[in-house]
């Protein structure tokens, strides 16, 4: 069998229902310092799940560490499981390149490849992953940029330098590179931030429209935000997992008090 | 009456005053500008005296031989009859030799030591290869004739002979010295060159790019392949230009182990020759005023030409290069 039918077969038997992700007892840290203590975390399946906080709490490396990214930091390690469909990414023998290839991730800043046209840009994840060519490449490139609600905008100019365009279709340029692999979850570390409103909205209702099919994570500054597209909402505070609950019932009665003064702008 | 006379000739005074203060040229930014631009004007200078004497020195030999000069072989002071083919021809084809051979293993090494390699190691092999690039040309010399030269006379060339003979380059007599010697020396001597400098550009590639690939399930082959290389070949470019002029100039290291020999141009990487440095080095002891001291400057003339050249040709490269990467509508990094 080659590359692309093994996918294909594991692809049915993880896609209808989605994938889970669960954090247990997650400890993380840049060198001497540590950044996260004993996380417990669960994440449904086919559901957004927005992590807040003030800056430094912990929430990116939280996300970098569900794609196995932290560790490629020079002094950065992490102790713990996180367990999705039922294997923990963090267990013996897993390559951590297979684990990104299946938890795909968009950054804060939009990261197209400079020297690469649009088109190249969404085809390198299939063409280094599936061995993918030819129409089948093409298909996928253009179901992704359509997934990524860029097709339009691009379809005429599919082999122009991607950094001829703007920051919003950079961003979802980078969703639509994340798509193309068909990952089961996709991290998002403040894909708005660099952002203007017009592009954030259109990422946002992008979201809520990927949640059909993928599972997400979203880092985010922006409460508001996380109470727009989050269906659970998580808050930490220097490197603590404070609060986790429906985001509804988190914005409106949180439990803790810390939860209480940071979402009425108390600090953060 | 009066009073609102006053008044208007005060406003108009402060009007007056506030235009003198913006329209006031401060002493800083212009005294700088003549000072930078002065030393511009010291190093077009430089060059441009630097091509007239060699220029205006050359030109009995000029006058007597013209274009012969480039495409005659013998350069003999008893017959006053002199040219510098051999000794172009050996210029371009020892460099030719050092980078094809000096590039990839430079490249090789420095993505090993940015990519690969422990970090302690790291910083005790960069520091050895910067070591190796501050050793004096006369010490690469020697080794290269002391131990080289009689190792390829000995083992190496009849080894190449034997096994890879049927190429037209390794045909002939070995000799130790020679093209191969000479090629040899000069890829040691750049390759510390070309893998420093693209260490240090590979070393500034943002986390971002080797970040979206990582994302991807590349593997660390496919990071360097598509984020490290695509941003640093600029650079790379940069390293192998300078690496390129130090071998076309290098003079004392080749002239101990080329032969000085201004032999017919040939294929053969055995045969002992001249590049235009070593001709220069060679002659310049015994030149007497007239032809034979003119024909040492126009082949310092050439060599200059040469090196004006390829840097015109890098620098287009390089700019080729880099408007690709900043894509039709350019602009943004």
């Amino acid at each position: 069998m080659d590359q692309a039918t093994v996918e294909q077969t594991n692809r049915s038997v993880l896609r209808p229902m989605g994938m889970s992700l669960s954090i247990e007892q997650l400890n993380a840290w840049y060198g001497r310092k540590q950044a996260l203590f004993d996380i417990n975390l669960t994440v449904p399946p086919l559901s957004v799940t927005a992590l807040i906080g003030p800056s430094g709490c912990g929430k990116s490396t939280l996300v970098r560490c569900l794609n196995r990214l932290h560790e490629t930091i020079p002094g950065a390690r992490v102790e713990g499981r996180v367990i999705a469909n039922g294997l923990d990414i963090y267990g013996r023998g897993i390559r951590p390149m297979n684990v990104r290839r299946h938890i795909g991730m968009v950054f804060q800043q939009p990261n197209p490849l400079p020297t690469r046209s649009i088109f190249e840009n969404v085809a390198i994840g299939p063409r280094l992953n599936l061995g993918l060519r030819g129409s089948r490449l093409k298909e996928l490139v253009e179901r992704s940029l359509q997934q990524a609600a860029l097709w339009e905008e691009v379809k005429d100019r599919l082999h122009s330098p991607a950094i001829s365009l703007s920051g919003g279709q950079q961003q979802r340029l980078c969703i639509a590179r994340a798509l193309a692999l068909e990952p089961e979850v996709l991290l998002m570390d403040e894909p708005c931030s660099a952002l203007d409103p017009i592009s954030t909205l259109q990422v946002e209702e992008l979201i809520t429209y990927l949640k059909r099919q993928y599972t997400i994570v979203v880092v985010t500054h922006n409460m508001q935000q996380a109470a727009r597209i989050a269906d659970r909402t998580a808050f930490f505070l220097q490197g603590h997992l404070v609060e986790e609950g429906e985001t509804q019932q988190l914005f409106t009665h949180p439990r803790k008090k810390e939860t209480e003064d940071y979402i009425s702008g108390r600090f953060g | 009456m009066s009073q609102e006379r006053v008044s208007l000739s005060k406003a108009r005074q402060q009007w007056v005053g506030w235009q003198r203060m913006l329209r006031v040229q401060r002493p800083g930014d212009l005294f700088f500008r003549g000072i930078t631009l002065l030393f511009v004007l010291i190093v077009l200078g430089l060059v441009a005296g630097t091509a007239w004497i060699l220029i205006s020195n050359s030109l009995p030999t000029i006058r007597r031989f013209g274009f012969s000069f480039l495409t005659n072989k013998a350069f003999d002071p008893v017959h006053d009859v002199y040219g510098v083919l051999p000794a172009i021809f050996g210029t371009l084809m020892t460099s030719a030799f050092a980078l094809i051979f000096a590039v990839p293993l430079g490249l090789g090494a420095s993505i090993f030591l940015v990519d690969f390699c422990p970090r302690p190691l790291r910083l005790i092999l960069a520091f050895l290869i910067d070591l190796l690039a501050a050793i004096p040309s006369v010490i690469y010399g020697l080794w290269g004739f002391l131990v080289l030269a009689p190792w390829l006379h000995n083992a190496g060339e009849p080894w190449l002979q034997q096994h890879l003979g049927f190429l037209p380059l390794f045909t002939g007599q070995p000799e130790g010295v020679g093209y191969l010697g000479a090629g040899i020396v000069l890829t040691m001597m750049i390759l510390p060159l070309i893998i420093s400098v693209s260490r240090e550009v590979m070393l500034v590639t943002p986390i971002a790019q080797r970040e979206a690939l990582l994302a991807l399930g590349a593997t660390r082959w496919e990071v360097i392949r598509h984020a490290v290389l695509p941003f640093a070949r600029v650079g790379i470019l940069g390293g192998v230009i300078l690496a390129l002029g130090r071998a076309l100039g290098e003079t004392m290291a080749v002239t101990m182990i080329i032969g000085n020999q201004a032999n017919e141009p040939s294929l053969s990487l055995f045969t002992p020759g001249y590049t235009l440095a070593s001709v220069i080095a060679n002659q310049f002891g015994e030149a007497t005023p007239g032809l034979f001291l003119s024909a040492i400057i126009e082949a310092g003339l050439i060599l200059f030409i040469i090196t004006l050249i390829t840097n015109i040709l890098a620098r287009w490269l390089i700019a080729s290069l880099q408007r690709q990467a900043q894509g039709s509508r350019g602009g943004r990094p």
